[in-house]
């Protein structure tokens, strides 16, 4: 479904990502783990259309969409969430999910319709009029995916949605997770959370340093040694 | 009862005159009428959008002198003005947009303020066109009674008022704030920014560029200090606003208000005449500490300081 | 090119970049305030004229030298700066409000405040400082009998040009060499950063909004021999200024340098070549320029060769 190839980024002198290619399958959960600045949210600003890469090409159900605006390929059916969340501030939280919605909205009611919807999905519908920039961090993130959700998208880019979370909030949103994919919408997940990946993903990719160091799934990528190095250690270790 | 204050308020407005206001007072109510259309126009672009314009003086100016120019070297009535300083204003909002709309926050501002004096600049020197520093003089006058006047920006601003709010409403309205808010989420939700940002930029720019128009026809001379002045066109269209409230509905009407009537009683007082400027500019500097989203805006923080009402 | 036309181009060349070495303290002193504290300025060329104004009256009434009052409307000018940081600018960094821009129209209100008072106490007559060498020049062909072009060289506009390049140095020594310096860099670099180090941000935003209008101060004084006054003066230079920095990238001092000389000089030709009414459009086209072609301005050329390799 998403096929990344050969993708490099750099920074000035910094390759925030080097020679990274790996193909999502449609339907799956795929994790992406790292450490930090290993170039995760970068992938997700590269496949997102924020940054053009220095090198490769990305192709979306064929299409290829490394030369093309933000914009557009939300439209072509890639959404995404934000690590440091942006909800549109003085917008109320029904308004932020409207204004997404409206993409694919032949008009304001059926946009209504769709944000209505998605907020019961994701449980926001009782918080849907408070002003998005008073809702606690759990809620805001929870919007980003409502959001997300709201311009009805195949393909969702959850960077690190359960970041912050208390254990309840983390059970509800890996649920969404569930119901998410239930209803057949592919996903890539950056996570830090090594149970939730466990937990929900198909199969895991491990960057470091801006490279692809290892892929499969969550059974084979726990046994990797390389990884284990890399980032399980450290992570047990903390 | 919300709902029919507009109508209301435009139903008063309609009879005013007819209690026979001399020429002096129809003066200002036409001023103020003229001011809320720039006024509303600029918060559509500023107050909703958010691209915070320094240089509504370039719409202005070229509305206005499209009527003159229209006048002058065609011998048609400058009222012609109204429609077509739409197509020339927009024209000129679609090529400044090419240049401004890619600079976010302050550079768009200043962008924009510096765009407007070139336009100012090239008006005072292109005297083929223009006639330059010597202005353009409408020799016949359509009415002599200001009343005809008055009720044409009238109609424009209530056609303004609600073309303004029916967007709001709308998805551009959703799109705007949410450009404002924060224009890269917006663009991953699926937003051409560029593409939105355009559109009010140009409607805007119409708005204001039909008020320039109809200045032309009201005052009957124009020149390029006045109808492209920074202060005290850029500057007052963001004052009207700010003083009244940054996207709000009534924001810019009452803010019309207070500004028109503060310079006309700095002007009534002989000392004061030509300091206008540093009221204005007080008032600005006092509503930015204190009111930064205006009387309508912050209406209740008013109360409050005034002493009415409960804090909340 | 015949002698002549050559003649009138160098002449045309030397007036710019003469020009250029004073723009390049008023840039100077915009890009200090941009980089530290992320706003842009809008009074500071109403910052010069409050300065140009102390300069003047000091002469008219004293007879002090303009380049002598450079010693006393600096530190006035400093604290004015101060003092608008600490009471105005300051306190609307701290609320809330819909657009960000708001202290950007602030500081519109300020230079509407400064140059509509001076009208109100000056008029809005045009003032000069008569000094005595306001004409003299010094000419090539009393050093070089046998030229085959005569250039001449303006003894007040030489003179606010040394004196532009000594204050300019003396900023980089300032910044570069002593602590307090390098703390105004530290916050401009990464403000964030700056406080974690021990920093006391506010303090250097004051410093900071101060040297930026001592700057500007100096830079009135600079041009007072060999300008007019008048009230509404400010707004010209603010935008001025403002070129500058963009040309020369936000934040950079040796951009805002650069930059000040290439307006200068292309100023300086428009004026001779297209027109004295058009100079200002220049100055917008090579804005408008800037802002299309080099978004980072002179100093991301530097940049960029330098992380290239
Ligand atoms: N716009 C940018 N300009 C310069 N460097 C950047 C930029 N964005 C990211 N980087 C750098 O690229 C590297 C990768 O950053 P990235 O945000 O992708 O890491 P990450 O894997 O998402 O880390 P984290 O787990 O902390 O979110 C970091 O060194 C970061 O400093
Ligand atoms: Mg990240």
């Amino acid at each position: 479904m998403l096929d990344v190839k050969n993708i490099s980024m750099f920074f000035g002198g910094l390759a925030a990502l080097s020679n990274v290619s790996f193909s999502v399958v449609e339907g799956e959960i795929l994790a992406l783990i790292g450490p930090n600045g290993a170039g995760k949210t970068t992938l997700f600003n590269v496949v997102n259309g924020f940054y053009k890469p220095s090198h490769g090409d990305i192709f979306f159900n064929g299409t290829r969409i490394s030369n093309i605006k933000t914009h557009r390929i939300c439209r072509l059916g890639i959404a995404r969430t934000f690590q440091v969340v942006r909800p549109l501030q003085r917008m109320s939280v029904l308004d932020n999910v409207i204004a997404s919605a409206f993409m694919r909205a032949a008009d304001k009611k059926r946009a209504e319709e769709i944000a209505m919807d998605i907020l019961q999905f994701t449980g926001l519908y009782d918080d849907r009029n408070v002003i998005s920039k008073g809702l606690p961090l759990g809620k805001r993130k929870r919007l980003e995916i409502a959001r997300a959700l709201a311009t009805q998208p195949t393909m969702l880019l959850l960077d690190e949605s359960f970041a912050g979370l208390n254990p309840s909030e983390l059970n509800e949103s890996i649920d969404i997770i569930r119901k998410i994919k239930a209803k057949g919408i592919t996903m890539m997940i950056i996570e830090h959370h090594m149970k939730v990946i466990m937990a929900i993903s198909d199969r895991i990719i491990v960057l470091n340093y801006g490279q692809k160091i290892a892929e499969g799934t969550p059974l084979e990528i726990g046994r990797n040694p390389q990884v284990i190095e890399a980032y399980l250690g450290e992570a047990t270790n903390a | 009862m919300k709902r029919y204050l507009p109508l209301f308020c435009l139903a008063l407005l309609a009879v005013v005159p007819l209690v026979g206001l001399n020429s002096y007072l129809m003066h200002i109510l036409i001023l103020f009428v003229m001011w809320s259309v720039i006024g509303m126009s600029w918060n559509l672009l500023g107050g909703y959008c958010g691209q915070v314009s320094f240089g509504h003086a370039a719409f202005f100016g070229v509305g206005a002198y499209t009527a003159g120019i229209l006048y002058t070297k065609t011998g048609l009535s400058a009222w012609w003005g109204l429609p077509l300083s739409i197509v020339a204003v927009t024209l000129v909002a679609l090529v400044m947009g090419f240049i401004v709309l890619r600079l976010r926050g302050p550079y768009f501002a200043l962008a924009t303020l510096a765009i407007g004096e070139v336009l100012r600049v090239t008006a005072e020197n292109l005297t083929n066109l223009t006639n330059g520093d010597v202005g353009i003089m409408i020799q016949e006058r359509t009415w002599v009674e200001k009343i005809w006047y008055y009720y044409i920006i009238l109609a424009v601003a209530a056609i303004t008022f609600y073309l303004v709010r029916a967007v709001i409403q709308s998805k551009l309205g959703y799109y705007f704030v949410a450009i404002r808010e924060d224009q890269d989420a917006a663009e991953s939700l699926g937003i051409n920014t560029t593409l939105y940002k355009t559109i009010a930029l140009t409607l805007s720019a119409a708005i204001t560029g039909m008020a320039g128009a109809f200045y032309t026809n009201y005052m009957g001379y124009i020149d390029p200090k006045v109808v492209f002045a920074l202060h005290d066109i850029s500057i007052v269209a963001i004052m009207v606003v700010m003083v009244g409230g940054v996207a709000t509905f009534w924001g810019p009407v009452v803010g019309s208000i207070i500004m028109i009537l503060m310079a006309e009683m700095i002007r009534s007082v002989p000392m004061l005449g030509t300091a206008h400027q540093t009221f204005f500019g007080a008032l600005l500097i006092f509503i930015i500490i204190f009111l930064p989203n205006g009387i309508v805006g912050d209406f209740k923080k008013l109360r409050r300081l005034v002493g009415l009402g409960r804090p909340s | 090119m015949t002698a002549p036309q050559i003649e009138v181009f160098l002449q045309t060349l030397i007036a710019g970049f003469l020009l250029g070495g004073l723009y390049a303290l008023i840039g100077i002193g915009m890009t200090l305030i941009m980089g530290v504290m992320k706003i842009i300025n809008l009074a500071h060329g109403e910052l010069m004229m409050v300065s140009m104004y102390i300069a003047y009256w000091l002469f008219t009434l004293f007879g002090l030298d303009p380049y002598l009052s450079v010693f006393v409307a600096t530190p006035v000018m400093f604290f004015i700066g101060v003092g608008l940081q600490k009471f105005l600018i300051t306190p609307v960094l701290k609320v809330d409000s819909i657009l960000p821009e708001n202290q950007v129209i602030l500081t519109v209100g300020i230079g509407m405040v400064l140059s509509s008072l001076a009208m109100l106490f000056f008029k809005s007559d045009y003032r000069s400082t008569p000094v005595s060498y306001a004409t003299s020049a010094w000419y090539l062909g009393d050093y070089w009998k046998g030229s085959p072009i005569e250039l001449s060289l303006s003894v007040p506009w030489t003179v606010s040009f040394v004196f532009a390049l000594a204050i300019t140095a003396g900023l980089w020594f300032f910044l570069t060499k002593t602590d307090t310096g390098k703390s105004v860099r530290a916050t401009s670099q990464d403000p964030q950063a700056a406080l974690m180090m021990g920093v006391n941000v506010d303090r250097m935003r004051m410093l900071t909004f101060g040297l930026g209008s001592a700057l500007v101060g100096a830079a009135g004084c600079l041009f007072i021999p060999i300008y007019y006054l008048y009230p509404s003066l400010g707004g010209q230079f603010t935008l001025i200024a403002f070129v500058i920095t963009i040309i020369g990238g936000l934040g950079s001092t040796a951009g805002a340098i650069i930059g000040g000389i290439i307006l200068g000089v292309f100023e300086s030709m428009t004026a001779t070549y297209i027109g004295m009414g058009w100079a200002p459009v220049g100055r917008f086209a090579v804005f408008v320029a800037a802002l299309i072609f080099l978004p980072g301005g002179v100093a991301s050329l530097a940049r960029k060769r330098k992380l290239g390799k």
